[in-house]
C-alpha cells in the first residue's frame, strides 16, 4: 500500500498542476461549446460540423499534414542515415545545423519563408507565396529535425550485425536495408511520423503566418473563430474534434509500431567512412541542408537590407514601437519581457517533469500500479496533443474569477508555456532515467542511503546532462511558443513572437523589415541555446 | 580454395590484423584460436568483407574478391550469438536466404535444414522464445541454406553453458562434414577447437604464428606462448627441460612444454621431488611437486593416492604428453 501512495505523493504537485491549468481551461472551452447560455445544447456544436468551411478546413489540415509528413520522413531518413552512421567533416555541424529548425519559433519560420517564396524573394518566381505548398515547405522544415533526430538517435545505436549477417548471407544493401534495417527502425519511424504528424495537424504559427485567411487549417480555425469571430460554440467543437483525432492518432500509432519482438540489440557502432552507395545519402543530406538553409539566409539578408544598401538600421528600429505606432512597447523591451517568461517557463517545466519523470520511472511492484504509471505518463502527453490556442484561450475564460482570478498574474504565461513544454521535458528526461538499471538503486539503498540520497547519488548524477537539455528545450519551446501566448500575453507585455505577428500584420516597410530584424534576433537567441543544448551529447528527443 | 595473402586491417592507423597469410582447403574446417583482443575475429570479418583490409588480398579459387563487397562473396557469416532476425519465425529466418535468390521450393529445403540441425517442427517459433543453443543451430542452418562457398563461424558455441557446448561441438563438427562444407571458425577455446576443426591456426597480437592440422600444432607448438595458450600447463627450460627429457626418453631440446597430465606419480618414476600441494578433483589428484634439479612442476596422482604436502615422491613421464619447443629469439623468460 505504501509504495502506490509515494507514487501519488510524487505525483501529487503535477497532477494538481495538470489539472486545473490544463484539464480546468480545456473543459471550459469545450463546456463554452456544449452549454451555450447554462443549459446542455449540443445543437450547435453539430450544426458546425456541418458547415461547408469546417469540411474544407478539416480536409485541408488531414491532406496538408499527411503530404508533409510524407516529405518530412523521406527527407528525414537519409540524413538521419548519413549523420548518425557515416564518418565525415563537419559533420557535427552539420547534425547541429539541421536540427535547429526544430527549435525556430514558429512564427519565423512563416516570415523567413514569407521571405524567400514572396514576390521580391530570390524564389518569387515560382509563384508559390500565399499557397499550399508553401505552407507544406514550412511544416517540413520545421518538422525534418525530428525525423532526423529521433531516428537518427535509433540508427545510431542500432546493432550493425544483424545488417551484417545479412550481407553475409548474400542481401544486397537494398535487401539489407528492407529485409533487416527497415523493419528494426519502424517503431521509431512510425513514433517520428506520428508526432510530426501531430505538430503538423496542430501547427499554428507557420500556417497563420503563410495561409493567411485563405488557407485555415482546424488549428488557425480555432484561433479566428475566438479571437475574431467570437463563435465559441463553432471553436468548441473544432476543439472536441481535434483532441478525438490526436487520441485517435495516438492508438493507431501504437498498434502499427506494435512488432513480434519489440527487443532490438542496442549497440553504438562505430560511424563508417562513406563508401560509393552512400553518394545517393550524403547528396540528399547537402540537399536538405540547402533547403534548411535558404530561407534563414533570405531572413538574415533581408534584415540586413534597407533600400538596396547594407544596413544596420532595421536591427536600430528595434528600440522604438514601429511606424504608425503599431507596438505598444519597442520590439527590445519585448525580448526582454520573452526571456523573463522563458527562465520561469524554464523551471516551471522542470519542476513539473522531474517530478512527472520519477513517478513514471520508477519500478512497478504490481500491475496495477504499472496500470497507474502508464495512465500518468499518457496523461502529461496530452499538452501535445490539444491546441495550444485552445488552451490558451481556456486560460482566459477559466481562470478569469475568484479563487483563480489569474488574468494579471504575471505567471499566466509562463503556466501555459510550461505545459506546452512539459512533454518535451518529459520525453527527454524518461528515457534516461529508465535506462538506469534498478539494481544501482537498490546497491545504493542496500548500502544505507535512504530514498531522497538514492535519487541524489544514482538518478540526478545520471540525468544531470539530460537535465540541462531539457531546460534548455524548455527554454526554446518557450520563447517561441506562440499560439498560448497569442491569447494570455497582455498588450503591455508582449512576448518577442507576439510583436513579430503584430509587426507583420501592420503596414509600412520599416515595420516589415522590423519583423524581420526581430525574427533573426529571436532565432539567433533559440538556435545558441540549441547549440549549447547540442554540445551535450544528450540523445534527447529519442523516444517518443 | 580460400587464400589470404598478407592481409592487414587497421582501425585508425593501429593494426589490428598484420600479414596474415593463410589456407584453407575445400571441404577442411580451420579453427583460428587466439585470446580476446588478438584480431581473429577481425580476421573473420575482413575474410566476409565486413572489413576494408589496408593491405594483401582475400581470394577464392584464385579469384581476388578484396573489392568484392560482403553480399557476392558468397561467404556465409555466423555470429557469436546467432544475429536471428527477432521479427522472423525460425522458418522465416532460415529461408530468408532463399527468399533473396528466390529460390523455389524454399519450403521443403528449411525443413530439411531444421531437420539436419535437429529442430524439426521449430519453424513457426519466434526466436525469442528459443534457448541459447537452439538459437546457434537455426543460426547455423540459416548460414547453410545460403548454400555459401566458404562458412564463417564467430565464436560459435562461446556464449552457450559448458555441457551444451560439448555437445553442440560434436554436432557441429557432424554437421560440417555431412554438408561437405568448407568453414573458418574462430574461437579461443582449445578443447572447441580440437572438437570442431581439422586444421588450427593461432593468432598473437594480430599476427598467424602457427598453421597446420590440428595433431601437428598440438604436438609441436611454435613458441612457448603458443603451448601455454593450447593448454600446455608449463614451458621449462635449460636443465629442467633436458631432465624432464631424458626421464620421458627423448632427445635433447632448448624448451619442452608440459601438461598437466604428463607426470603421474608412480613408484617406478624416474623423477623425485617432494609435493607442495594437492588438490582433489572428481578424476584424480592434482599436484604441484617441488622436482630435484627442475623446479615446481604440475603433477596428477589416481585418487586412491592421495600424497601429502611435504611427501617425497616418484614421478614417471608421459612422453606423449611433452611437447619439445625450438626455442625463439623473442621468448619470455617469465614463462618458464
Amino acid at each position: 500500500m505504501r509504495r502506490p501512495l509515494t507514487l501519488l505523493a510524487l505525483a501529487a504537485l503535477p497532477l494538481v498542476v495538470l489539472g486545473v491549468f490544463f484539464v480546468l481551461p480545456v473543459a471550459g472551452m469545450v463546456g463554452r461549446g456544449f452549454w451555450p447560455d447554462g443549459d446542455f445544447d449540443p445543437g450547435a456544436v453539430v450544426e458546425v460540423l456541418g458547415r461547408p468551411r469546417v469540411h474544407r478546413v478539416l480536409w485541408f489540415t488531414v491532406w496538408t499534414s499527411t503530404v508533409a509528413t510524407a516529405f518530412s520522413v523521406l527527407l528525414g531518413l537519409p540524413a538521419a542515415y548519413a549523420l548518425h552512421r557515416l564518418a565525415f567533416p563537419l559533420r557535427s555541424v552539420v547534425r547541429a545545423a539541421l536540427l535547429v529548425p526544430f527549435v525556430l519559433p514558429t512564427v519565423v519560420v512563416g516570415i523567413a519563408f514569407r521571405q524567400l517564396l514572396g514576390e521580391a524573394g530570390p524564389l518569387g518566381f515560382l509563384g508559390l507565396d500565399g499557397t499550399p505548398v508553401a505552407i507544406l515547405a514550412g511544416l517540413v522544415f520545421f518538422n525534418v529535425a525530428v525525423v532526423i533526430r529521433t531516428v537518427g538517435a535509433a540508427w545510431e545505436t542500432l546493432d550493425p550485425r544483424p545488417a551484417e549477417s545479412a550481407a553475409a548471407l548474400g542481401a544486397t544493401p537494398a535487401q539489407v536495408f528492407l529485409t533487416v534495417t527497415l523493419p528494426a527502425l519502424r517503431p521509431t519511424i512510425v513514433s517520428a511520423a506520428s508526432v510530426v504528424f501531430l505538430f503538423c495537424a496542430t501547427a499554428f504559427g507557420v500556417v497563420l503566418t503563410l495561409g493567411g485567411t485563405r488557407y485555415a487549417s482546424v488549428e488557425t480555425e480555432i484561433y479566428l473563430l475566438t479571437k475574431d469571430l467570437l463563435d465559441l460554440p463553432a471553436a468548441a467543437a473544432l476543439s472536441i474534434l481535434q483532441l478525438v483525432a490526436v487520441v485517435v492518432l495516438l492508438v493507431v500509432a501504437g498498434r502499427l509500431r506494435a512488432v513480434p519482438d519489440p527487443t532490438v540489440a542496442r549497440a553504438t557502432a562505430r560511424p563508417q567512412r562513406p563508401r560509393r552507395s552512400d553518394v545517393p545519402h550524403l547528396a540528399a543530406t547537402g540537399l536538405l541542408l540547402v533547403l534548411v538553409a535558404a530561407p534563414i539566409v533570405t531572413l538574415v539578408v533581408g534584415s540586413l537590407r534597407v533600400d538596396g544598401d547594407w544596413s544596420l538600421e532595421l536591427y536600430r528600429a528595434l528600440q522604438t514601437e514601429g511606424t504608425g505606432q503599431a507596438l505598444t512597447v519597442p520590439a527590445t523591451t519585448a525580448l526582454l519581457n520573452s526571456l523573463r517568461i522563458a527562465v520561469d517557463a524554464t523551471w516551471m517545466s522542470l519542476l513539473l517533469g522531474l517530478l512527472v519523470a520519477f513517478a513514471v520511472t520508477r519500478r512497478s511492484h504490481s500491475s496495477a500500479e504499472h496500470r497507474i504509471r502508464g495512465v500518468l505518463d499518457g496523461a502529461f502527453m496530452l499538452p501535445l496533443g490539444v491546441s495550444a490556442v485552445t488552451l490558451g484561450f481556456g486560460f482566459l475564460i477559466t481562470l478569469d474569477r475568484p479563487p483563480l482570478d489569474l488574468r494579471d498574474s504575471p505567471l499566466l504565461v509562463p503556466l501555459a508555456q510550461a505545459l506546452v513544454a512539459l512533454p518535451l521535458v518529459v520525453r527527454t528526461l524518461v528515457p534516461v532515467l529508465a535506462g538506469i538499471d534498478d539494481r544501482q538503486r537498490q546497491a545504493a539503498a542496500s548500502l544505507g542511503a535512504g530514498p531522497l540520497r538514492t535519487a541524489l547519488t544514482v538518478d540526478l548524477a545520471t540525468a544531470r546532462l539530460p537535465l540541462v537539455a531539457a531546460a534548455g528545450f524548455a527554454f526554446a519551446v518557450s520563447l517561441g511558443e506562440f499560439g498560448a501566448t497569442s491569447f494570455l500575453a497582455r498588450a503591455d507585455r508582449p512576448t518577442l513572437p507576439v510583436v513579430i505577428f503584430r509587426l507583420i500584420g501592420q503596414p509600412g516597410e520599416l515595420n516589415y523589415g522590423m519583423a524581420l530584424a526581430a525574427s533573426v534576433v529571436l532565432a539567433a537567441t533559440t538556435a545558441a541555446v540549441m547549440l549549447a543544448v547540442e554540445r551535450l551529447r544528450v540523445p534527447a528527443l529519442g523516444a517518443w | 580454395m580460400l587464400r589470404l595473402s598478407d592481409v592487414t586491417v587497421r582501425f585508425d592507423g593501429v593494426p589490428a590484423v598484420l600479414d596474415a597469410t593463410l589456407e584453407v582447403p575445400d571441404g577442411a574446417v580451420l579453427a583460428v584460436l587466439g585470446p580476446s583482443g588478438s584480431g581473429k575475429s577481425t580476421l573473420l570479418r575482413a575474410i566476409a568483407g565486413l572489413e576494408p583490409t589496408a593491405t594483401g588480398t582475400v581470394s577464392w579459387d584464385g579469384e581476388d574478391l578484396t573489392r568484392v563487397p560482403t553480399h557476392r562473396r558468397g561467404f556465409a557469416l555466423m555470429f557469436q550469438d546467432g544475429q536471428l532476425f527477432p521479427h522472423l519465425s525460425v522458418a522465416r529466418n532460415v529461408g530468408y536466404p532463399l527468399r533473396l535468390r528466390r529460390v523455389r521450393g524454399a519450403g521443403a529445403r528449411v525443413a530439411e535444414l531444421l531437420d539436419l540441425v535437429g529442430l524439426s517442427g521449430y519453424g513457426d517459433r519466434l526466436p525469442a522464445t528459443l534457448s541459447g543453443g537452439e538459437r546457434q543451430r537455426v543460426a547455423l542452418a540459416r548460414s547453410l541454406a545460403a548454400d555459401p562457398r566458404l562458412l564463417l563461424l564467430d565464436e560459435p558455441l562461446s556464449a552457450l553453458d559448458a555441457g551444451l557446448r560439448e555437445r553442440l561441438a560434436a554436432d557441429l563438427r557432424g554437421i560440417l562434414r555431412r554438408a561437405g562444407t568448407t568453414a573458418v571458425m574462430v574461437t579461443h577455446d582449445h578443447d572447441e577447437a580440437y572438437a570442431v576443426a581439422d586444421r588450427l591456426a593461432v593468432m598473437r597480437a594480430g599476427r598467424v604464428v602457427q598453421e597446420g592440422p590440428i595433431a601437428d600444432v598440438w604436438a609441436a607448438p611454435a613458441d612457448p606462448e603458443t603451448a601455454l595458450f593450447l593448454g600446455y600447463a608449463r614451458v621449462l627450460r635449460g636443465a629442467g627441460a633436458a631432465a624432464v627429457l631424458r626421464a620421458a626418453g627423448l632427445g635433447e631440446g632448448a624448451a619442452v612444454a608440459v601438461r598437466r597430465s604428463a607426470l603421474t606419480v608412480d613408484p617406478d618414476g624416474r623423477l623425485v621431488g617432494e609435493v607442495e600441494s594437492a588438490r582433489a578433483t572428481p578424476d584424480q589428484v592434482r599436484l604441484v611437486v617441488d622436482v630435484d634439479g627442475v623446479g615446481k612442476v604440475d603433477a596428477v596422482a589416481r585418487s586412491d593416492r592421495r600424497p601429502a604436502p611435504g611427501e617425497r615422491v616418484r614421478l614417471a613421464v608421459d612422453a606423449t604428453r611433452l611437447a619439445t619447443i625450438p626455442e625463439s629469439p623473442s621468448a619470455d623468460p617469465s614463462l618458464d
